[in-house]
This record gives structure tokens, C-alpha cells and sequence, in this order.
């Protein structure tokens, strides 16, 4: 290996690792509002780059339909929770947020598949479509076990997991589909090219990053999941509900799972279950994180990215066996450095 | 009548904690409920707030509160000072008290503000300490801030949980001042004390709870002169026969 393959290998690995990064980055987060470990997050991917490739071909994603059958069970299971103190303003607040919210985004996606709307319109319309598909999973799935233990909230996102992939199998079929890249600028560094997809994953992750960063450091509903992250009783004992705070984080991280899809939609093929391994590399970088460092998890899902690039060059066949073998040292190092891991609080 | 808790029924596991249990606190009121550990003291505060299920009857300002979520009786005026004070230990002081008036975060920022400087005024130190992190504060200074925090939801209704639980002395007399201050404020208090002789000093009306049962109510003058509290809670024993 020269010095060129091995920029080439880097550059390739930094920006895989960015989409890891992503997805680490709102595992970590729903991780701490929720303790959900949220392995339906590669489905998001999933469907975020098929979704995206279906409206790059012309095509009306089959997604939608999915998008409207959430909704309603969402719809559903909100008014059952609220059976006992249901006011005007909550019911309509959420018959607007599970049945009019997916109407109005079906009927624009029906208007506008086929027509011409750019990277930036359809990238936008595949956000819209995915996105709010994991608050309602959220409301249906993760709402009424809000008080379990981990492991149980962990057996409901593999159920959700399984589900969603197989639900994605019937929307998308068995084929894989690869989107054509946002721009076809190539920039040249002395002997490097840079592809310009691979300038806009890594911008893309780097502002959602940003974003992050001022939604809590700024706000005050970045604050309230924060203190949700921090204090679960003390969070509900000022009024910031926990339905709330689950909500708000499910949401990101469906933003930013249907990010990551769009993200990567140009780069490989993507098939109804290639979110999982995706995903699940974000896991690792997660775990390294501790699943509550956000820089650590950001900067081990580069690490993850690089190894798997470079181990894709030595030896393709195990690069998968090598990337996670990498997080065996880091959880004997943790194992070893707190002895008495109890699983909950 | 601001607070009026009817046949309060609560238990862990089949085991029962509080049984039939009656308090009613009026409009600007300091009541106080004592009694030995494990009485149910606490329980009693977090039934009322949501915190724990219970059976009975909650009514706060008229309204039936039982079936609601402790996010929506906060909404509906009541805040509670747990014993553990629950702060948000990795958030500096201000952003605390900002997300105490959580309730209020569609309200204009200038009135939000009025409401922090409010706090702020009943409680110089926190103003001193905004910027430092909540779980960098003395036990004094949490315990202020967890009342501050409370105080921002603007509740009629404020339950405090042995407010002077592991306070030096001096601190102590400074809460209690502050916390009859409140009720000039038209703040209903429900305060659950270890410290008998305090709590009945400001008191309006209070409670003895012993084993999960009100045995003995009245008004806290009264109270501080009855035979049985003055023995088991003020700790002044009746004249001993001499040991032989």
C-alpha cells in the first residue's frame, strides 16, 4: 500500500464514519431521555435511502403508506392514553400531529413524485416521510413501557426492528437501489480526488452536529430533554413529561436516521435490510461513547469508519468481523474499570 | 379550600402504607404534617403529587386532580420540594430555575424573567450562583434551589419535604423564614417536617401521622401543647420517677 491508497482508504472511511457519527449521535441521545437502545434506527436509514432513491427515479416511495398506518395507531394509541383527562386542545393537537401531518405530506408526495424538484426538494420530502414515522413508534411501542427496565425497553426496539425490516421488505421489495449523487463536482488535491458526495456527508454531519449543539445548549427544550437525561423524576416534577422529552428525541433521531439515508443513498446500494448493519456500526461508536458522550461516540464512529475502510482493502471478507471486533477491548476496559455493572439506574 | 385530600389509600406490593388518610389546606395556609420515619410522610406527599398511585379522592381548588399525570398537576398549580430535592445536577443554576417554569414556556420572555427575578429576590444566593453547576451546590444552597425551581411554576400549592433535612441550623432558620414569607405570598404550603418544634411555629394547622394513620390533628398551637406530642415529638419527657 502507497501513500495514495492509503489518503484514498481515509477519505473513504472519514466519510462512512460521518454517517456512523450521525447515527451514533441520536442513539446517545434517545439512549439518555428514553434508555431506549434504538435498533430501529438503521431501519430509518433504510427507509430514508430508499425512500430517497424511489423519488430520485420518479417513483412514489411506497413509504407513505407506511407513514399514514403509523399515524394512525399513533392516533389510537393517544386517545387510549388519554381515556381519563382528555381536553379539547390535546386531542386536536394530536389528531393534527398522527393524521393530518401524514395526509398533508402523502397528498404533496402523490403531487409532486414524477416532477422534477431537485436534490434539495426531494431530500426535504423524504425527511418529512420517514421522520415522523419514530415518534409514532414511539407513542405505540415505547410509551406504555415507559417505566420497564432497559432490557425490556431493548426487546421492543428489536421487536420494532424486526418489524419495520419486514414491513420494509413488503414496501420496497428485494431489490437494492442506489440514488445518483447530489452534485458531480470532483475536487482535486495534488494527486487526491474528492467526490463532491463525500463534501456534502461530511458538511451535512458536521452542521446537524452544530445543530445539536445549540438545540442544547440553547433551548429550552434542549434543556427539558437534558434534564429529562439527568433526572427523570425531577424532570416530571417541574412538568416536562416524559411522553414529551421520548417524543421530541424519537423525533430527532428519525430526522437524522432519514438524513443519514439520503447521505448515503448515492454512496452504496442500499437494500430493505441494510439498515441494520449500518446501524449497528453507529452502536459501536455509541458503546465506545459509553452511550453518554456525544463527542467520544462521534469521534469513535470515525474510528469505526477508517478501520472498516482500511480492513475492507486487507482483508474484505472479515471487514465486518473487524469492525466489531474492535468493541470487544473497549467493554472489557469498562467492565473492568466499574466491576459492578448493574444494568439500571 | 386549596388542597382537599379525601380517604387516601396507598401501597407498595400489597403491603399497605397509608390508610384512609384526610388533609385539607386552605388558601394562604401553612400546614404541617409530623411524625415518626416511616409513618408515610413522604408517600403521602407523592400520592398527592402523582408520583406514587393511590387510591381516594384529590381535589385541588375544586377540581378533581386523582386521575391526572404529575406533569399535568403541576399545570394544574401544585409543585413539590421532594426530600432528595431532584435537581438537574449537570445544568447550571439558572437553566434549573428556567426549567421550573417549564409550564409557562409560551408565556413572553419578559414575564418569565419577572418570575426569575422574583425568585431570585427570595433567594439572593441563587442569583450569586446562576452560572454554577447545580451539583456543584452545599446542602443549603440545593435545597434553596430546589425550592426556587418550584416556586417558578407559580403553584398555589407548595409541598416541601423535610425541607430542613441535613441543614446546619443557622440555614434552617433562614428556609423557615422563607417559607412563612410564602404564605404573605398567598402560596398554600404543605410541609413535611422531622423538625416538630419548627414546623409548628409556623404552622397554621397540622397532622400527626404515625404507621400510615392521622391520629391526631388540630391547630398547631394545640398541638404543641398536647401531652402525646410534646412527649414523642418536642422531646421535653414528662418528670421520670427517679431509678432506685
Amino acid at each position: 500500500m502507497d501513500a495514495d491508497i492509503a489518503l484514498i482508504l481515509l477519505q473513504d472511511g472519514v466519510v462512512n464514519g460521518a454517517v456512523y457519527a450521525l447515527l451514533a449521535l441520536s442513539l446517545v441521545l434517545v439512549f439518555s431521555v428514553t434508555r431506549v437502545i434504538l435498533i430501529p434506527q438503521g431501519e430509518f436509514v433504510a427507509y430514508g435511502a430508499l425512500t430517497y432513491a424511489a423519488l430520485d427515479a420518479g417513483k412514489v416511495p411506497g413509504s407513505i403508506w407506511m407513514l399514514g398506518l403509523l399515524g394512525v395507531a399513533a392516533c389510537l394509541a393517544g386517545l387510549w392514553s388519554m381515556r381519563h383527562h382528555a381536553s379539547r386542545g390535546a386531542v386536536l393537537r394530536l389528531l393534527a400531529g398522527t393524521l393530518l401531518l401524514p395526509a398533508v405530506v402523502i397528498g404533496v408526495t402523490l403531487l409532486l413524485a414524477g416532477r422534477a424538484i431537485g436534490v434539495a426538494g426531494e431530500a426535504v420530502l423524504t425527511v418529512l416521510i420517514v421522520a415522523p414515522m419514530a415518534p409514532y413508534l414511539y407513542d405505540i411501542a415505547f410509551k406504555p413501557l415507559a417505566e420497564a427496565s432497559v432490557l425490556t425497553l431493548l426487546i421492543a426496539a428489536v421487536g420494532t426492528h424486526l418489524a419495520l425490516m419486514g414491513v420494509g421488505l413488503v414496501l420496497f421489495g428485494p431489490e437494492g437501489f442506489r440514488a445518483t449523487a447530489f452534485s458531480d463536482a470532483v475536487l482535486s488535491i495534488g494527486s487526491q480526488t474528492i467526490q463532491g458526495q463525500s463534501i456534502w456527508v461530511v458538511a451535512s454531519t458536521a452542521t446537524t452536529m452544530l445543530a445539536l449543539y445549540l438545540f442544547f445548549g440553547f433551548t429550552l427544550f434542549g434543556k427539558a430533554l437534558h434534564a429529562t437525561a439527568v433526572n427523570r423524576l425531577g424532570a416530571r416534577l417541574v412538568g416536562i413529561s416524559t411522553a414529551l422529552s421520548g417524543r421530541i428525541a424519537f423525533g430527532l433521531a428519525g430526522v437524522i436516521g432519514a438524513m443519514g439515508g439520503i447521505l448515503v443513498a448515492p454512496l452504496t446500494t442500499v437494500y430493505y435490510d441494510s439498515g441494520f448493519l449500518i446501524g449497528l456500526k453507529g452502536f459501536v461508536a455509541a458503546i465506545v461513547g459509553g452511550m453518554v458522550s456525544y463527542p467520544l461516540a462521534a469521534l469513535a464512529a470515525v474510528l469505526v469508519g477508517v478501520v472498516e475502510s482500511f480492513s475492507t482493502f486487507w482483508a474484505s471478507a472479515f471487514k465486518e468481523v473487524i469492525v466489531f471486533t474492535v468493541i470487544l477491548p473497549v467493554l472489557l476496559v469498562r467492565s473492568l474499570r466499574s466491576p459492578v455493572a448493574e444494568d439500571e439506574e | 379550600m386549596i388542597l382537599a385530600a379525601t380517604g387516601l389509600h396507598v401501597g407498595y406490593g400489597g403491603a399497605a402504607v397509608l390508610h384512609d388518610v384526610s388533609i385539607q389546606v386552605g388558601r394562604g395556609q401553612i400546614i404541617t404534617v409530623i411524625g415518626p420515619n416511616g409513618a408515610g410522610k413522604t408517600t403521602l406527599l407523592n400520592a398527592i403529587m402523582g408520583v406514587h398511585e393511590g387510591r381516594g379522592s384529590l381535589q385541588l381548588a375544586g377540581k378533581d386532580i386523582g386521575r391526572l399525570p404529575v406533569e399535568a398537576r403541576v399545570r394544574a398549580g401544585m409543585s413539590l420540594v421532594p426530600e432528595k430535592r431532584e435537581l438537574f445536577g449537570s445544568l447550571p443554576v439558572e437553566d434549573n430555575l428556567r426549567l421550573g417554569g417549564f409550564r409557562f414556556r409560551h408565556e413572553p420572555a419578559l414575564a418569565r424573567r419577572r418570575q426569575l427575578d422574583e425568585v431570585y429576590a427570595l433567594f439572593p444566593r441563587l442569583r450569586e450562583r446562576r452560572k454554577q453547576l447545580a451539583g456543584t451546590l452545599s446542602g443549603g444552597e440545593r435545597q434553596m434551589l430546589a425550592m426556587g425551581r418550584a416556586l417558578m411554576s407559580r403553584p398555589d400549592l407548595l409541598m416541601l419535604d423535610e425541607p430542613s433535612l441535613g441543614l446546619a441550623p443557622l440555614i434552617v432558620r433562614e428556609i423557615f423564614t422563607i417559607i412563612a414569607d410564602l404564605r404573605a405570598r398567598s402560596v398554600a404550603i404543605l410541609l413535611v417536617e422531622q423538625n416538630a418544634r419548627a414546623a409548628l411555629q409556623i404552622a397554621n394547622y397540622g397532622y400527626v401521622l404515625e404507621t400510615g394513620r392521622v391520629t391526631l390533628q388540630g391547630a398547631s398551637a394545640e398541638l404543641a401543647a398536647d401531652p402525646r406530642v410534646v412527649e414523642t415529638y418536642l422531646g421535653i419527657a414528662k418528670a421520670v420517677p427517679a431509678p432506685v
